[in-house]
Order: structure tokens, then sequence, then C-alpha cells
């Protein structure tokens, strides 16, 4: 079957525009070209982590975890009260959130998707949005409506200069973080046996169930390492972005969630490239059509449009066949 | 039969018109504003549910046609002085500057608009499945509140919209109730409504019955679109502002929760959820207030209202899955059967 | 079993609909009013979502005013807080809500101006004389008789930053950083930059306005094309929640040029957030504890702080707390609740001592009032100058 595909919107980047950005382009020194550039790679890289999450999920229940932006959400005020209210040093805070995240997330999974995984699927997607309200709508109640400071221990924040580019030594800390956890999950998933159930599980679980795979613990042990990275990122972006709100993990949740399905929605290397490219491109397009800041967060969702009206199995994926 | 439906339903107009002329007169404007909100929620509720419900395709971007049957209702019904003053920043394009439309046809442009909008998102979007879906419909939401907070010359972007004319009362909120429940049901008893059921139930097997998924998916999509235009206008209407925050995926959950609440099948179940829960939501801001127990005072935590409402979205959702009618609807039939309790009889004579 | 749930939800609905919402008699009579033995005013204002902190600070000013002040014409004050959520459409039922079904005597409220434009139509329509507290578009009180507000209008505020920024910065190209979907933040802008330009005469004074949402977290793209153009000064009217951000990245991105802004930036939160980097941010707002103008003002002073245990108030704190008094003034000098008695003698207000200045309303109900600059010094807001208003 034919569909006609909707080029209206290209009208709308008039030409003009293109050849404003063009010469922005070329105007642009070689110095703030890198400074976007280093930018938009580690607004990727926690782009990339927190989609993780999210295709690992996905990869396995074929839900979409829209409470996922808001466990991460929580992770960030977990990380604010452990060093701001009981005083503790960061490398404890920091071990002590990705735990306490990580059993959050294995709570959710518990209390809010297992007792309905075989009903419609609608009803779960429906419980996950459930889920995702009532995290911002508690930790608004809890933590109040008021942004918080998260507090980011100077060791990361300190500022140097490579060349006429200045950077936090955090912007260099997260891409490294970034692809030592890919490595790491990758080795998991290829090399061991919980990884081997994982991708058992993902394929067809009554069948791996049949050979003895313990599917509750399966899944428990993906959404906790799914949340445990969502905290690591948590913790990042506290650390660049240092201010929190409850309802901070909205737009994060679903940009990742984007990203997620551009680099093919149930592969992790997938997801990473994805949020690269996600984070790069949100940068490129504020630093060269300045006149369409406004839209950047449109621009995520443009992608993810042209994503699945042109490779729908994104960029990493495999080809899903439709049993009848 | 026939004789008795037809009956039945004036029964029910009727009533309602005396409701109406009742409420205007003899009740608080605050609940009055509150009916009013009612009806509003019974339009979106029926308009998602069509989608939803009623055709199965789970689409997230309600909030998008919302938007644009608003903008279009508040645009072309107010005054051009309130225009010039609300578009200080940048001054309203042409013609909308100087052009005031009474009210209904104004809705039914905003509704004409929406389903137009639903039409260019519908055609490439309606042939993705489930979550795909769903995400796809909530960016097109998004994209469209997006391009209104930015088209600072039409929508007067951020600022929003101020002075709207109060035009929405509860005969045009009732009024639009009723035709689209009247729609509804003309609808789904048809055989159109039948094809969409079976595309529900089924994909595959209704395209092997010769049921062409893209036309009924896509006309399904923007009739639910044009009566939530409708509704758009009417709620922009009564609320005298609006700006793009308004329509955020917050207002989808809002309309999600009914229809899920009430049934996703059954038209009776999402009039009574929609009365339901804008009631709820009213009465449940002691939640937010200071309460005085007497013996105790307990103080008032601002935002715990919202906690319980998506609490109850889950316990719904997981204890009753099919919501309060699931795919059933309220019939008169039934209810008389019961009073004349005819005896069933087994095969043979007693 | 459900279907008989849900009929018996009806039948409870329909009836509280009916008993709890029949009319009585009458439209808000006075003689309603007067003859209960309290007097209700109501307060709306964001208590939670994204300017709950705004909103907070301002009712702390109120609630302290209604503990000094108890009366007013014999009888006590009521206050009746609602809140709005940041949001303009639960402003507006927020409003409709103290109006309606408490129906209150008068009205303060709110933080933020497009939730005090949203509730402005259903003043309006229910004549209740409401008074804004730090609302400053000028469309808040612009042909709505109703609606007073005890604080300055951004086009005087926006002249005040662009003589600050022309005369003691000598800056004579300025970058603008605006949050695009804030109301406040866009028109505050306008008028700064059509001031600029008029003081300095050059109409491409302002090099350029660089746009964020509300929420956006990362504005280094914004910011690194505003360092290659090299401004003398950067202006970012916005809320403290991403102002101290953007402040913070441009330090970091080695942007050294001054920042200046408007009254949202006084909070707590700003410094918090904003730590070393925005020292030396300069903004405009309406009060400063080391300059009280007035007696109520020492007396303001010395009673916040001992209420709120040496936390030094906010300017909007003592805007709410000049909105109450000044409602109780009308209110003992009308002698009666009377809305439209109310209004007019609330109009009449003339050099009232607020503890955030002195106030003369003028023709569009609009406080005429001195503006105050104020500085971050040593992690704390510091008072530079006072601005008097031009006549």
């Amino acid at each position: 079957m034919h569909y006609k595909i909707d080029c209206g919107a290209l009208r709308y980047l008039k030409v003009p525009q293109l050849l404003r950005g063009y010469i922005m382009f070329l105007n642009m020194s070689l110095s703030s070209f890198l400074q976007h550039l280093t930018n938009g790679i580690s607004l990727g890289s926690l782009y990339a982590l927190i989609a993780i999450g999210y295709t690992m999920v996905y990869g396995i229940l074929r839900l979409i975890n829209f409470a996922h932006g808001d466990i991460f959400m929580m992770a960030t005020y977990f990380a604010f009260y452990a060093m701001v209210t009981f005083l503790l040093p960061w490398y404890i805070s920091f071990f002590l959130v990705i735990v306490l995240t990580t059993l959050l997330g294995i709570l959710v999974e518990k209390a809010a998707y297992r007792p309905i995984r075989n009903a419609p699927k609608i009803s779960i997607l429906i419980s996950a949005i459930g889920m995702s309200f009532f995290l911002e709508n508690l930790a608004t109640v809890v933590f109040g409506g008021r942004p918080k400071a998260f507090p980011a221990p100077d060791i990361f924040t300190k500022i140097i200069h490579i060349g006429s580019i200045s950077i936090q030594r955090l912007t260099i800390i997260i891409p490294i973080v970034t692809f030592v956890f890919l490595l790491f999950l990758l080795y998991l998933i290829n090399r061991t046996k919980s990884g081997m159930a994982m991708r058992a599980v993902s394929k067809d679980y009554e069948t791996a169930s049949i050979m003895g795979v313990d599917v509750n613990k399966t899944i428990s042990f993906t959404f906790g390492i799914g949340s445990a990275l969502a905290a690591v990122g948590a913790i990042m972006w506290g650390m660049k972005f240092p201010q929190i709100a409850p309802l901070m993990g909205v737009m994060p949740g679903l940009k990742c969630f984007i990203a997620a399905v551009i680099g093919g929605i149930g592969n992790i290397t997938g997801a990473v490239i994805g949020g690269f490219i996600l984070g790069i491109g949100e940068i490129m397009l504020v630093a060269f059509f300045p006149n369409l800041t406004g839209y950047r967060d449109a621009f995520a969702f443009i992608l993810l449009i042209a994503i699945l009206l042109f490779k729908p199995t994104g960029i990493m994926g495999e080809k899903i066949s439709e049993k009848v | 039969m026939i004789k008795r439906k037809v009956i039945s339903t004036l029964v029910v107009l009727l009533f309602l018109i005396l409701f109406v002329l009742f409420a205007n007169n003899y009740l608080d404007s605050y609940v009055v504003r509150i009916l009013n909100l009612c009806a509003i929620y019974v339009v979106l509720g029926l308009s998602m549910n069509l989608i939803n419900g009623f055709t199965g395709l789970f689409s997230l971007g309600h909030a998008g046609f919302m938007a644009v049957g608003a903008y279009t209702t508040a645009l072309l019904t107010m005054s051009p002085a309130v225009k010039a003053q609300n578009f200080f920043m940048m001054p309203l394009i042409k013609p909308l500057d100087s052009i005031s439309w009474p009210f209904l046809p104004a809705l039914l442009l905003a509704g004409l608009l929406s389903a137009f909008v639903a039409f260019l998102i519908g055609a490439p979007v309606l042939r993705l499945k489930g979550d795909y879906l769903a995400i796809a419909t909530l960016g097109f939401s998004e994209i469209i509140r997006i391009i209104f907070t930015n088209t600072q010359n039409i929508t007067n972007g951020a600022l929003g919209i101020n002075g709207i004319p109060s035009t929405t009362n509860l005969w045009w909120s009732f009024g639009a109730a009723a035709f689209t429940v009247i729609i509804m049901i003309l609808l789904i008893s048809s055989s159109y409504g039948r094809a969409l059921k079976a595309i529900r139930e089924d994909e595959v097997a209704a395209e092997s019955m010769g049921i062409s998924l893209f036309k009924h998916k896509v006309l399904s999509f923007m009739i639910g679109a044009f009566l939530a235009g409708i509704g758009g206008g009417l709620l922009g209407n009564l609320l005298g502002t609006i700006d793009p925050l308004m329509f955020r995926f917050m207002l989808t959950f809002n309309i999600l929760l009914i229809i899920v609440l009430g049934g996703m099948g059954s038209i009776t179940g999402t009039i009574v959820s929609a009365f339901i829960i804008t009631i709820a939501g009213e009465a449940l801001r002691f939640l937010d207030e200071t309460m005085d127990l007497g013996f105790v005072v307990i103080p008032g935590i601002a935002g715990l209202r919202m906690v319980v409402f998506s609490g109850l979205l889950i316990i719904v959702v997981l204890f009753f899955s099919n919501g309060l009618m699931g795919n059933k609807e309220f019939s008169l039939e039934k209810i008389i059967n019961k009073f004349k309790k005819k005896p069933l009889e087994e095969g043979g004579s007693k | 079993m459900k279907k008989k749930l849900a009929i018996l939800l009806c039948v409870v609905m329909a009836s509280t609909v009916f008993l709890g919402g029949c009319k009585k008699t009458g439209v808000n009579t006075s003689a309603d009013k007067a003859s209960s033995d309290v007097i209700k005013i109501g307060v709306f204002e964001p208590m939670t979502g994204g300017n709950a902190a705004g909103g907070a600070l301002e009712i702390e000013g109120i609630k302290l005013a209604n503990k000094l002040y108890p009366t007013a014409l014999g009888k006590k004050v009521e206050l009746v807080l609602v809140d709005n959520k940041s949001d303009k459409s639960e402003a507006a039922n927020a409003a409709s809500r103290l109006v309606e079904k408490d129906k209150v005597t008068a009205i303060i409220g709110s933080w933020g101006s497009g939730y005090s434009m949203a509730a402005g139509p259903i003043i309006k329509q229910a004549k209740v004389p409401t008074v804004a507290t730090s609302a400053t578009n000028p469309l808040v009180t612009k042909g709505n008789d109703y609606y007073f507000r005890v604080c300055f209008i951004d086009p005087f505020q926006g002249t005040v930053m662009a003589n600050y920024a022309f005369t003691k910065l000598n800056a004579k190209k300025i970058a603008i950083v605006q949050e695009v979907s804030n109301d406040y933040a866009v028109g505050l802008a306008k008028f700064f930059a059509d001031s600029f330009k008029k003081l300095t005469g050059d109409d491409k004074a302002i090099l350029s306005v660089s746009n964020y949402n509300t929420g956006d977290q990362d504005f280094n793209a914004q910011l690194t094309n505003i360092k290659a153009q090299n401004p003398d000064a950067i202006f970012a009217p916005g809320n403290f929640t991403e102002s101290a951000l953007v402040i913070k990245q441009a330090r970091q991105l080695g942007i050294t040029v001054p920042f200046i802004g408007g009254d949202t930036w006084e909070t707590p939160e700003f410094i918090s957030i904003g730590k070393n980097d925005v020292e030396g941010a300069t903004f405009s707002t309406f009060f400063a504890t080391e300059k009280p103008i007035t007696k109520e003002s020492d007396k303001f002073l010395t009673e916040y702080r001992k209420e709120y245990s040496g936390k030094e108030p906010a300017a909007v704190a003592a805007l709410g707390y000049d909105a109450y008094l000044i409602l109780i003034d009308a209110l003992n000098r009308v002698g009666s609740v009377d809305s439209v008695k109310l209004r007019d003698e609330l109009a009449k207000t003339k050099d009232f001592q607020g503890a955030a200045g002195v106030i003369n309303f003028d023709e569009n109900r609009n406080a005429v009032k001195s503006a105050v600059i104020k500085e971050v010094k040593n992690g704390k807001f510091t008072f530079k100058e006072v601005i008097e208003p031009t006549k």
C-alpha cells in the first residue's frame, strides 16, 4: 500500500532561513563550532544513558516505560537529599543513589506492570502513564514544587580550557562514563548467562520460561539495570544542569525514548547512537538556526516521525515480521 | 422497537432541555461552570473513545486537535478590538485581525480544521501499530503545541489569548454533548461502526473481509478530531483564556482517564465517567486545603489531589481494566426486560 | 454489580449537584456578606507548579499582614487561599471559585502576569475588587476597573534597566536572552529593547534576541552564539529557575560581561543554584531591605524577621503585605463591604504608606512607585540605588 508522505513541513524551512543557516555555518569560527560540538556530545551521552533503560525494557516487555523519565527525576532527588540533608560525601551518595534507584525501578515493575502483564497492551501502557504521573505528583507533594539546587562537587565542575574552548571537567567525563557502561552492558548481554536469559525472554518469553528461565527474575533484573543507568545519567545531569524539579523528567524522558526508537528499539548500541544523534542535532539546530530555538523540542519529535515513516525499525533495528 | 427508541430519545432530550432551563435559573454560577465542564468533557471523551475505544487506535494526540479547535474558535469569535489588545508584541495576520464571527460557524470551522489536520497527520501515521502509533500521535500533538508557541503573529505565541468571549453556556455545551452522543450512536450502530469494531478486534481478519483499513481508520480519526476541535472551542470560550501550555500531554491524559474509567468501548460509560471525574476533580479540592476534622487539623498539602487522581488511574487499570461499563451500553430495553421478567422457556413447553 | 455501582454514583453525584448548588436568591448581596462576622479575602497564587516559589513568598507577606492586622470594620478578616497551580486555566478556575463559591469581598493575586490576566475577565464580571501583587504586565489592569496593582508596570521597569545599562554600564550593544514562553519575560524584553534603542539612538543596539523555553536546562548553544557577537552586557529576563542556569553556563563558556534582569530573579534559589557565577548580576525590583522607605517598612522588616526566624524578606513578600494592607485600609475608610463602593474607595487611595513604598494609583490603577536596583554581592542581594518614576 502506498501512502502519501507529508512534505508540508519542509515548506516552513524557507529558503532564506536555510541560506542564513549556511552563512552562519561559514561564518562560525572553528572554536565556536567545536564548542557546540563538545556540548552536543555531552548532551548526547546523557540522552544515551537514559535511552538504554527505555530500550532494554521495551526489548523485554514490549512496553514503553513512561515512568522511566520520572525514575530519572527521583534519582536526582535521592542524590540531593543524600548530599544535602544527610551530608554524605559524594562517592558514598552516588553509590547509594544507584542502589536506591535500582530498587525503585524494580518496585515500580512489581507494582504496576507485573499484575497486568497478560492484559491487552493498552492497559499496561495506561498503567505506565499513570505511574509516571503518580511519581511526578508524589514528588511535587513530598519534595515541594520549587526547584532545588543540585550540589555538584567541585571536582567535577572545574573549568578546563582546551585551546579556545572552555568546558567543565564534567563535559569530558560524561561521554567516557557512557562508553564504559555501554561496553560493560554489551559484555553483560552477550557473554553472561543473565544476559542470555534477557535475550531469550525478549525473543519469546513463553518459550524461555519453558526452557527454565526465571522470567520474573530476568525482567526485574532488566528493570534494575535500566534504572541503575538512569541513576548514573541523573547524577551527571544534575551536576551539569544543577537544578532539579519534580517535572524535570518529562521532556528528557520523551526525548530519550525517541532516541531509543531512532537507534532501533530493543538495541542497546542503537540507543546510544540515537542519543548522540538527538543531542548533537539539537545543539546544532539552535547553533545554526537561532530563530528556531523555540522549535528545539520539536526537533526530536520531527526526527521521530521521520524515522517511523521511513525506517520504523530504527537505524540498528531488525525487521519485525507480523505473525498472522 | 424503533418507535420505542425514538420515543425514549425524545424523552431524554426533553429532560435535558428542562434540566438546562432549571440550571440556568436556579443553580449557583460555580455549579453551572462545573456542569459546562462536564458536558465539554463528554464531547471530548466520546471523540477520543471513537478513535481509541471503538477503532482500537491508540492515539495520544488529542490535545493537539483541541488546541487547533480552541485557537480557531477564539480567533474567530473575538472582537477586533480585543484582538488588537492581545497582540501587542506582533500584530495578528490579516484577515484574522478584522473579522469576528458568530459562535456556531466558528465552532464548525474549528472542527473542520481539526479534521483536516487529522487527515494530514493520519494519512502517514495510521499504519503504525500500538505503541508506535501512540508515540507518533503524541509527537504530533507536541509539534502542534510547539508550533503554536512560536507563531507569534497567529496565536500570540507563549503569551496566549485573553478575553475570549464567554459564549459557552449550558445550551451550547449540553447541546454539543447531545449532538455528539447522537452522532456516536448512529455511527456505531451502522455498518461503518461495525467495520471499526472489526478493525479493533483483528486488523488482518478485517482486511481480509474486504474492509479498507486506511479509509476507515482515517475517517474515524478525522471524525474524532472534528469533535475534539469542537470540544476545544467550547472549552476555550468557557475559560476565556488559552495558551499553548494548556494543551500538553496532561490534557490528553485527563481524557484518557475518563474513557478508561468509563470503559473504552462504551458510550454511556464515557458520559458517566466524564461527569464523575470532572465533579470529583473539583470536589477533591479539599485534599489540597486544610482539613479541620474537629479534633485535629491536617494542613493542606498542595498537589495531593493529583496524586490521588493518578493513583486512581493505576488502580482502575490494575483491577477494573474494563472500566465501569466495559463494552456494554445502557439500554432501556434491558431495564424494561428486567421488569417484565419473561420466564425462560426450556426447549418444549412447560 | 459494577453497573449498579455506576447508577448509584450517578444518583449521588446528581443529588450533591442539586443540593449543594441551589443558589440563594439574589447575587452576592452586601447584606449577605455584612451579616456574617468575618470578612473573607481571597488569595490566589501559584502554590504548586513551576512558579510555586514566587507564590510562596507572596503568601508569606500576606499571612504576616493578616497576623498583624487581623480585623477590619470590627470583624475578623479571613484569608481564603486557592492554588492556581502555575496554570492559566486553573487561575481562571481559582478566581471563579473564590468569587462564586467562597463569595469573597476582595481578592489578592497573583504572582505572574499571565495568571492575573487569565482571572481578569472573571473578576471584571463579578465586580470583585482585586489587588495584584507583583504582576507587571500592563494588560493586567488595562480596561479592567476592578483590578489594581501595588507594583510598577513593565514599560517602566524596562526603561529602568535600559537606563542603568546605558548610564552605569556604558553599554552600547546588548544581547537579549528571553524566556519566550513567559509573557512577563517577552513583554519586559520588548520594553527594554525599545527603551535602549531610543537611548543609544542606534536601531542595531540590540545585537540579537535569543529564545529559550520554560523548563529548558541547556543554553550553551544560544550562549556560544552570543559570545561570538561580543555584547557589552546581556539582558536576560526570565524566571530565576532558568536565569540562574543561563548565567552559570555563560560563565562556564567564558563570557565575562555583566548580566542584567528583572524582578523575578529575587528568590533564594537564584543564589543557591547560581552560586559564585551570579555574583554581580543586577536587576530591578520593588523593595530593598537596606532602604526601608516608610515606617511600615520598618515594622514589616522586624515582624518578618521575627516570624520567619532570621530570613530576609523578598520584595514580593513586601508587595503581598502591602496588597493586604491597602485593602484593609480601604475597607476601614469606606465602612462597608459593598464591592462597588470598595472599588471606588480603593481608587481614591492617596499616598498610602506601604512597606514597599508609597502607593498612589494612576488612571489605570497601577501604582506609581520607584524601582530599586539590586546586585548580587558576596552571595547576597544588596541594594544599589533607587530610581524614581518619571512623572
